[in-house]
């Protein structure tokens, strides 16, 4: 246990540093530059004009198709580490087991690039 | 108390000494960055504040300070400040594993390079927080696209963080420089065998980051100034910094993982008696020289282009290299950790 923590303690405390200092930077100009707010300058910029709508518009489902692939790809990643890690020991069974993995995720991708998924036009 | 305030306190010191020195460098990369540009185009840069513009960034730090920070009425108020807050403190963050020399890292952890991958994947948060609580078109747009944009390379870099894995056997930063320790020098690290992977991880690192050419987020043609638009002061200065925090970042993993971190290129003396930490800096600023100038030469990408090169091109070129590394440490015998040891 204590070894656990002589690791990671100083990971905490190094972000919270970091989360002390943003901190500080990000209040020093609340508190010493000059402010004079008018409805103008607090108003959303659109070009010139007032805003026609909300801004939290319907958008592209595209951009939702890219965060589902996202999540089948970097778990597929987050499955390799342990893997990679162990590599030299675990033979050919090891080898050829991530490979039949890998494979069926390669026709996986495949599919999606042929039914165009990746495609932005 | 004492035995547990003492070690406490060393932390604390040994952090602040990190990131102080660290932003210092951020400072005089971002002033090298500016000169860099402004050489390639013929200009003088920053050349008034101090001798040849050395104090600018300074400068420019207090000129944030002192602006008048805007909070828009439509906007989210605590999420709209906590945007740059929180991008700035993870992009210092990874920084707490990143070894600058032998046996010297504020926490040499273990799982140290998914740590860092955990940081950097966060790290869109910061520009999705930002862009959603401005509550206006232009960020909202832009915070899409970059999340998009950071999401996709992600895959091509986790990909690529593999191939060294394989090669080097361990999560731990300083074992993977230390797998690299041979008796080959400069041949005997990672980016001659995984050369391809290292021209991935460059280019993926500039679309994570969001640097020219891929600052598709700022392209100040579409989106004014992406999902910063409604931020002034000290709140924009926080993103400004975020980013380059990050690039130095993946300037410091790139030759951690593929340049031998802090050992020297050519393995005998008098080469081997400069301190490790020299070499260190040379190499993080050697890529961020190669980066600045990508930045100088390259013109910006289109969207679909950038999304093209991330899904169809680089993703399927490194699950290839992952099969070809594997398929020869396995064939070879080398196995993990194994591969060029002398």
């Amino acid at each position: 246990m204590t070894g656990l923590l002589a690791d990671y303690l100083p990971l905490i405390v190094f972000i919270g540093v970091a989360l002390f200092i943003a901190t500080a930077l990000l209040v020093v100009p609340f508190l010493v530059a000059f402010k004079s707010p008018d409805p103008e300058k607090l108003s959303a910029y659109e070009c010139g004009f007032n805003a026609f709508d909300d801004a939290r518009m319907k958008f592209d489902v595209r951009f939702y198709l890219v965060a589902i692939l996202f999540i089948i790809f970097d778990l597929e990643v987050a499955f390799l580490f342990p893997w990679a890690i162990t590599f030299g020991d675990l033979g050919w069974f090891g080898f050829w087991s991530m490979m039949v993995f890998l494979g069926v995720l390669t026709v996986g991708f495949v599919y999606e690039w042929r039914k165009g998924a990746l495609e932005w036009d | 108390m004492t035995a547990w305030l003492l070690p406490l306190i060393l932390i604390v010191v040994k952090s602040v000494a990190l990131i102080v020195v660290l932003l210092l460098f951020v400072a005089y990369y971002l002033y090298a960055d500016r000169k860099i540009w402004a050489a390639v185009q013929l200009r003088r840069g920053p050349n008034v504040v101090g001798p040849w513009g050395l104090w600018q960034s300074f400068a420019d730090l207090i000129k944030f300070a002192l602006k008048e920070p805007i909070v828009p009425d439509g906007a989210n108020k605590l999420v709209f400040l906590l945007a740059p807050c929180v991008t700035a403190m993870l992009a210092l963050s990874a920084w707490a594993v990143i070894p600058v020399t032998e046996g010297v890292a504020i926490a040499n952890i273990n799982v140290g390079i998914l740590y860092i991958f955990a940081i950097s994947s966060l790290s869109v948060y910061g520009i999705i927080m930002g862009g959603w609580a401005s509550n206006s078109k232009y960020p909202f747009l832009a915070a899409l696209r970059s999340a998009a944009q950071m999401v996709s390379y992600e895959v091509s870099i986790g990909f690529v963080i593999i191939t060294v894995l394989l090669c080097a056997g361990s999560l731990n930063l300083a074992d993977i420089v230390h797998a690299q320790d041979t008796r080959f020098g400069l041949l005997g690290w990672y980016w001659l065998p995984l050369f391809p992977m290292l021209v991935v991880f460059f280019v993926s690192a500039m679309a994570e980051t969001n640097r020219p050419p891929f600052d598709l987020v700022e392209a100040e043609s579409e989106l004014v100034a992406g999902f910063m638009v409604e931020y002034s002061a000290t709140p924009y200065m926080l993103f400004m910094l975020g980013e380059y925090v990050a690039i130095v970042t993946m300037c410091a993993m790139m030759a951690i993982l593929f340049c031998g971190g802090w050992l020297s290129p050519i393995p005998f003396p008098p080469f081997t008696w400069i301190p490790g930490i020299v070499w260190f800096i040379l190499k993080v600023t050697f890529f961020f020289f190669m980066i600045g100038m990508v930045k100088a030469l390259v013109p910006r990408y289109r969207y679909d282009q950038l999304m093209r090169l991330g899904w169809k091109v680089f993703l399927p070129i490194s699950l290839f290299y992952v099969v070809l590394v594997a398929g020869v440490l396995q064939a070879t015998g080398w196995g993990a950790g194994m591969a060029l040891r002398p």
